[in-house]
């Protein structure tokens, strides 16, 4: 009798459903999973499985050279390959002990942040569509295809981009990315406006999201959370901050930071850091126009890459959080072991406390703001 | 009798007509694993907007689609699980394996990869390419049209019918 | 400044440090398996060092190093890198090793620490306890090299399916697998 109102009454009726979900549904991103206990509309527990995309990429490195690595670093997080590519060939830098030249290092910003941009795109996307507003990713998309334009002029692919090489970056920018980004900067503003006005003020999206999934600093902290979730919650780091890499003690920008780490202060942090990284862009283009033409765009760098023995770890702030690669090296061209550490692999296994005791609808949503790629989630 | 079971001028305008239906309304049911979805993503999307094949509704459900659209990889974990969702179309229906990895493996020539998903269901068009662009699914779409029109839908069922089956 | 850091770590652990190493600016201190979760603790609550966020962990297999190093290295000239590389002696170390990446939030430093895991005894203690980051790493590590956490809440398979025989990242597993299949019965 009472188990038809059993509808977050605050009483439970002991009687638990067993919900799977995924892994082939609409909501789950391809490849998710989550095994759910329900009292009602409660979430009990809910179990995620990972694994169903579990390629062998740890594996493969250890068998190909340093530089044939790069091609499969952009098939991880496949929203923004190019943060793959730079952090990649950041740590093999390091390793090998090689400087950059200062014009590669600011195309790597500018493009590194347009990949940001275009992941968060996606993401607000997504978590619209998730949620019932599907207007905005057509909004966003639109954009988006004007990025990737720019990434497939610059190198050919527009998803998966193999950008820049050990010790540098292949090309210059093209000569007309003045016009180009002329006119795709107001367009994304208002994208990100026209998005802004359309959700951030609704009533429901409001109800959606705000409260939806809350977590505490030290929680995130503990569950290792890193990224726009962290920033969510309260705690202002950033790596291009506290750990300038690259330029970026160069430039000056704002980091974000909610208050609650609900799905709206994830949604917030986005659409603000989108803005954030267009200002990055200007300043680094601004710069980029000063060095002279001709300015080395590669390190010298050894035809057969053969670093010397030891372990390294290097990390930047991809657009999930701290994407870092553990690289060892046996004096060998091919490394001997590489770990990846991708960001949204700490976040997810945070799930089942973020969840417990949402609404079943709320997981979707919480799911959607945490950006899982399963690309990088299961390598 | 020619007329109803053989190639005659009835049944052929009666399978054309079916034929017509079927190839203006692919259902495509969007199995996007890895990265060739977020191009499948911008096929669906504003920009290269798939809906102008017909292929308007993108079905989650397997019960109501007609193009089982496989893009990205397929692990030896999500196997049985890709032909589950293949079993559970109903006929008549049709299989586009997007992208190097669902075509035979691609870079992944790894212990937990799947080479290629036609190891577990039948593909009907293969596109290459890691991601291939949305134009190239287009095309593979437009290639199941093709193959759509090439099909006799209602001979089988029509010579059952008359000879009382 | 990594000085000052493996001065730091020394002097937080003592005794406890059985080695330790610093490479491009990365300091790594190698401690004793059993003693992990004090090292740890030790590090987290060192109010210098403060080591209070787990960045990841994982393992290592050292197999093909040791059958490397055990071949008498044949090519001269230029390989002087390779040359440094330190022969073992005496008993062969410890096949596999876990890596505990640490970091501090407060100064920004990064430490790594290593313990060396025996093939016979493939058991580390859990630190989940310390950090529930470490509840999937661990689960990762006990998949791919089947090296196993006394004290994990819930020590199953995370990537490969429950009943994948094989550890698929330990050097003896080929790179494309033994032809495991995957067979799901439906009720």
């Amino acid at each position: 009798m009472a188990n038809e109102y059993a509808v977050n009454t605050g009483h439970s009726t002991g009687d638990y459903v067993t919900i799977n979900i995924g892994p082939s549904h609409p909501a789950m991103h391809g490849t998710l999973r989550v095994i759910a206990q329900t009292d009602g509309e409660t979430v009990v527990k809910a179990d995620p499985e990972i694994g169903y995309l579990h390629r062998g990429v740890e594996k493969l490195g250890e068998h190909l050279t340093y530089h044939q690595f790069i091609p499969i670093t952009d098939r991880l997080n496949y929203c923004s390959a190019i943060a793959n590519n730079v952090s990649y060939e950041m740590a093999v830098e390091k390793l090998m002990g090689i400087e950059v030249p200062e014009k590669a290092q600011l195309i790597r910003v500018i493009m590194t942040e347009l990949a940001r941009i275009a992941d968060h795109q996606v993401l607000v996307g997504i978590l619209g569509v998730d949620l019932g507003a599907f207007t905005p990713f057509f909004y966003l998309i639109i954009q988006r295809e004007e990025i990737y334009e720019i990434f497939e002029w610059y190198n050919g692919a527009r998803l998966t981009n193999t950008f820049g090489r050990i010790g540098g970056v292949e090309a210059d920018l093209p000569d007309d990315f003045d016009a180009r980004w002329r006119e795709l900067k107001p367009n994304l503003l208002k994208a990100i406006d026209e998005t802004d006005k359309l959700l951030t003020h609704n009533r429901i999206w409001m109800d959606r999201t705000i409260g939806v999934t809350a977590f505490s600093p030290e929680d995130a902290l503990a569950w290792g959370f890193t990224g726009p979730c962290l920033r969510a919650c309260g705690v202002k780091r950033d790596l291009r901050k506290d750990e300038p890499y690259g330029l970026y003690d160069r430039f000056t920008f704002d980091v974000p930071v909610g208050k609650n780490g609900d799905v709206f202060d994830r949604y917030m942090i986005r659409m603000r850091e989108m803005e954030e990284s267009i200002k990055i862009i200007d300043q680094a283009y601004a710069m980029y126009r000063e060095m002279a033409p001709d300015a080395p765009l590669m390190a010298k760098v050894p035809k057969t890459i053969k670093p010397p023995v030891g372990e390294v770890y290097h990390a930047i702030e991809s657009p999930n959080g701290e994407l870092g690669f553990f690289i060892k090296s046996d004096g060998s061209e091919k490394p001997y072991r590489i770990k990846i550490r991708p960001p949204c692999y700490m976040i997810y296994q945070a799930f089942p406390e973020l969840v417990k005791g949402e609404m079943i609808a709320d997981l979707i949503a919480c799911l959607s703001s945490l950006n899982i790629i399963a690309g990088e989630l299961d390598r | 009798m020619e007329a109803y079971t053989g190639s005659g001028w009835l049944l052929t305008k009666l399978e054309q007509l079916v034929n017509w239906g079927r190839k203006r309304s692919p259902w495509p049911l969007p199995y996007g694993t890895a990265c060739c979805g977020i191009e499948l993503m911008c096929a669906l999307a504003s920009g290269y907007d798939m809906a102008r094949f017909g292929a308007e509704r993108p079905s989650f459900s397997p019960r109501q689609a007609d193009v089982l659209i496989e893009a990205g990889t397929i692990t030896k974990k999500m196997a049985p699980i890709l032909r589950r969702i293949y079993d559970q179309m109903a006929e008549p229906k049709w299989v586009i394996a997007m992208g190097a990895c669902a075509c035979s493996g691609g870079v992944f020539r790894t212990y937990s990869t799947l080479q290629g998903i036609d190891l577990v269901i039948p593909v009907d068009v293969y596109v290459p390419g890691c991601p291939p662009r949305p134009e190239g699914l287009l095309y593979a779409l437009l290639k199941i049209m093709d193959k759509i029109d090439t099909e006799h839908p209602l001979r089988g069922e029509i010579a059952g019918l008359v000879e009382g089956k | 400044m990594t000085m000052d850091l493996l001065k730091g770590v020394s002097n937080c652990l003592g005794p406890l440090v059985i080695a330790s190493s610093e490479f491009r600016g990365d300091v790594t201190v190698e401690v004793p398996k059993a003693r992990i979760t004090e090292v740890l603790v030790r590090l987290r609550d060192d109010p210098a060092l403060a080591f209070d966020f787990l960045v990841d962990l994982f393992g290592v297999d050292n197999l093909d190093l040791y059958k490397k190093a055990a071949k008498p290295e044949k090519k001269t000239g230029g390989e002087g890198d390779a040359a440094e590389e330190p022969k073992p002696e005496g008993p062969p170390p410890p096949r596999f090793e876990v890596n505990y990446l640490l970091l501090s939030l407060s100064t920004n430093r990064r430490l790594q620490v290593k313990v060396r895991v025996p093939e016979d005894d493939l058991s580390v203690p859990s630190v989940t306890g310390l950090w529930k980051a470490a509840t999937w790493p661990e689960r990762e590590t006990y998949d791919m090299f089947g090296i196993r956490f006394p004290g994990h809440p819930d020590l199953r398979r995370l990537l490969m399916w429950d009943e994948f025989p094989g550890h698929p990242l330990r050097k003896d597993y080929p790179l494309e697998g033994r032809g495991e299949v995957r067979i799901l019965r439906y009720e």
